[in-house]
């Protein structure tokens, strides 16, 4: 409904320009398809946007910390993230909880077995309507336009802190100390380590689909094939068709952040 | 005029001697945060804001306050504030400062605090907020140095200076507003989630500022000679027994949503404020001795205040001791309420529906203290200027 919509706005705002200026637009179009050439393939999707997002399939996952926890190691090397003891003072990107902690909003009262005894898995939702995005004052966090991506400017950030106040998903962690000292695995070189005083979350490993590689946690989980990837806005996409076929849930869908992430329980 | 503040008794130099110490203390903590990272106070994942946050958002109030007797003076001509608006504007200036002192000491990267203007974002709250807290300090140096040199001078105050003492008013509502936006525009932050924590900021803002005023008047009066009138006082005291009364209905009303609707995410903030909250078979209720304090200094406080009234004791020199009890009374309880509770109780259940604690460090209390001491000293610099020209006036 949404998209329909806002696919119709688009296309009549477009097709009001042509009307003035039409050598112009052809122009524009030209560029932009041959610069991301998923927007011509895509022309069922929202106006030829890429929205990444993520299955993950839990029954997979069940009885597996090995796996999660080879998925959490997995992101903590490609993102060259530190490790504390302290909860107050830790960086998580990706981590696993309890289903209580990861579903707050879902009736915890007669779960099954499986699910009261098994960890659930968290990360950055990359939301399509990011409060923490909306909050931030000077753009440090932003949404990458075209890929749906919530990314950060970690040289821009001042520590507000003011999105970790907006994400009702605690998906956000605060440098309270010099991270550098901490990191306690390799350091990856292809990826910068942060500064104290900024904060930092899961980007949808970015800088790994840029290169054409798949998310880092993706590839650990891939012995059990437990995590889909890819475009959200493409039907013809495995996430979408894995959505197709398996009912799914998101972390508290009713606060309207629509997150990219789903879970199939 | 400068030079009044540099001439002063003993007493006077002594005072702020010792404010000098508490702000040197202070800026130790500081420089101790800044070289090692805010690792060193009591805030964490869950609780990403603290002692810092909360304190700005109180004294965002106690700057607004001043509003409370510019508007009855300039636009109601109430003519018994002449003597006092002045300490209205003089109050909202060091108070501005400590708000802006508490922001920056809250960044992870104050050297970056800049990238606020460079990046300008009106999507974000903070931005505003940044917007009208430098508005009206800014309209507040103005007022009150071009008036009370106007004073000084025994001449009437330009014209065009009423602009800015008319935008002043607006502003002084916007700036607590827009302060409650910061908290009331989150998804998922069920306390804060409430339509009514603008009003609510406001009503205790508007008797906590007068507060300060009524109980700087009455210790000039013993010390400086300066005397604002009784009627004055009185007057502002009635300001004051609304204002808190109208907090103290609005609070209620959030009880009423929350435990009538049964809404879980309602509840809870307020079971661990003032009951404490059981999870995980452990009791979380470190707030609910301050909390309850501050329900009953409230009320304490207001019934003091209105039999001084009732009885019209309120015009007596003896009356004096009480009027100050009665107020410290209820700044006390909405210092605890705003300067505390609000922004502790929101964040103490995190987004999982855990329960975390916060617990300020010795560092991070040693900052806040400096702070305060900043603002103290500034306060008594500024109310020593208004005073001195007042009495030069009278020779
Ligand atoms: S999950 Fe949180 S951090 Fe991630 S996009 Fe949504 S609001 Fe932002
Ligand atoms: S902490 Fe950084 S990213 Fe978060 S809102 Fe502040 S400036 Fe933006
Ligand atoms: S998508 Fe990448 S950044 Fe996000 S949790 Fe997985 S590995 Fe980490």
């Amino acid at each position: 409904m949404d998209t329909k919509r806002r696919t119709f706005l688009k296309a009549a705002g477009v097709a009001a320009l042509a009307g003035i200026s039409a050598p112009a637009v052809t122009k524009l179009a030209e560029a932009s398809s041959s610069a991301v050439p998923a927007v011509a393939e895509n022309s069922a999707g929202t106006a030829g946007k890429i929205r990444y997002g993520m299955v993950i399939d839990m029954r997979k996952l069940y009885d597996r910390p090995d796996i999660q926890e080879k998925m959490a190691a997995a992101c903590r090397y490609a993102h060259n993230i530190p490790t504390f003891d302290d909860p107050k003072s830790e960086i998580k990107w990706i981590w696993s909880a309890s289903y209580e902690e990861a579903f707050p909003e879902h009736s915890s009262a007669h779960n099954a077995e499986i699910i009261e005894e098994s960890e659930f898995l968290m990360l950055c939702n990359h939301c399509d309507n990011p409060p923490c995005v909306r909050v931030c004052p000077t753009k440090a966090t932003f949404k990458m336009e075209h890929n749906g991506i919530v990314a950060m400017d970690y040289h821009r950030c001042i520590g507000c802190r003011f999105c970790m106040m907006a994400c009702p998903y605690g998906a956000r962690s605060f440098n309270w100390f010099e991270p550098r000292p901490h990191i306690t695995q390799e350091i990856n070189p292809e990826f910068p380590t942060r500064m104290r005083g900024v904060v930092e979350k899961c980007n949808f490993c970015a800088e790994r689909l840029a290169r054409g590689e798949k998310p880092a946690c993706q590839e650990a989980a891939a012995e059990v094939g437990a995590i889909y990837f890819g475009d959200l806005n493409d039907p013809e996409s495995e996430v979408r068709k894995v959505l197709a076929e398996n009912p799914t849930i998101q972390r508290k869908p009713g606060l309207g952040t629509k997150p990219s992430v789903f879970y199939i329980v | 005029m400068i030079e009044k503040a540099l001439r002063g008794s003993s007493r006077y130099w002594t005072w702020l001697g010792i404010l000098a110490i508490f702000i040197g203390i202070g800026a130790v903590c500081y420089v101790r945060q800044f070289f090692i990272g805010q690792g060193l106070t009591g805030m964490g994942r869950d609780i990403g804001w603290g002692l810092y946050i909360s304190q700005f958002t109180f004294l965002v109030g106690v700057a607004a306050g001043g509003l409370m007797l510019v508007l009855p003076y300039y636009v109601h001509n109430y003519k018994a504030f002449g003597r006092i608006t002045i300490l209205g504007e003089f109050l909202a200036i060091p108070a501005l400062i400590m708000c802006l002192l508490f922001i920056m000491v809250d960044l992870g990267q104050p050297l970056r605090a800049m990238n606020m203007i460079l990046h300008p974002t009106p999507n974000s709250m903070l931005f505003w907020d940044m917007c009208v807290l430098l508005g009206y300090l800014f309209l507040n140096l103005i007022c009150s140095w071009v008036i009370l040199t106007a004073e000084r001078k025994e001449v009437a105050p330009p014209k065009w200076i009423y602009i800015f003492v008319y935008l002043s008013i607006p502003f002084a509502v916007s700036i607590h507003t827009v302060t409650a936006m910061l908290y009331c525009g989150l998804p998922g932050r069920d306390f804060w989630l409430s339509a009514i924590t603008a009003p609510r900021f406001l009503a205790s803002a508007f008797a906590a500022g007068p507060i300060i005023i009524v109980l700087a008047c009455l210790l000039m009066k013993r010390i400086a000679n300066f005397d604002a009138g009784k009627e004055a006082i009185n007057k502002i005291l009635t300001i004051i027994i609304y204002a808190a009364l109208t907090n103290a209905f609005f609070v209620c009303l959030e009880f009423f949503v929350a435990y009538y609707s049964k809404i879980p995410g309602h509840m809870h903030s307020l079971d661990y404020l003032f009951f404490g909250i059981e999870h995980n078979g452990e009791m979380y209720n470190n707030l609910v001795p301050f909390m309850w304090t501050s329900v009953f200094l409230c009320f304490g406080g207001l019934i003091v205040l209105a039999w001084l009234k009732l009885s019209k004791k309120v015009m007596t020199d003896a009356a004096d001791w009480i009027i100050a009890a009665g107020c410290l009374a209820v700044f006390l309880s909405l210092f605890i309420d705003k300067g505390l509770g609000f922004v502790l109780g929101g964040l103490a259940i995190t987004p999982f529906e855990t329960v975390v604690e916060y617990y300020p460090t010795v560092n991070e209390m040693g900052v806040t203290i400096g702070i305060w001491a900043v603002g103290i000293f500034m306060v008594t610099v500024l109310y020593k200027l208004a005073v001195d020209v007042e009495h030069e006036v009278e020779e």
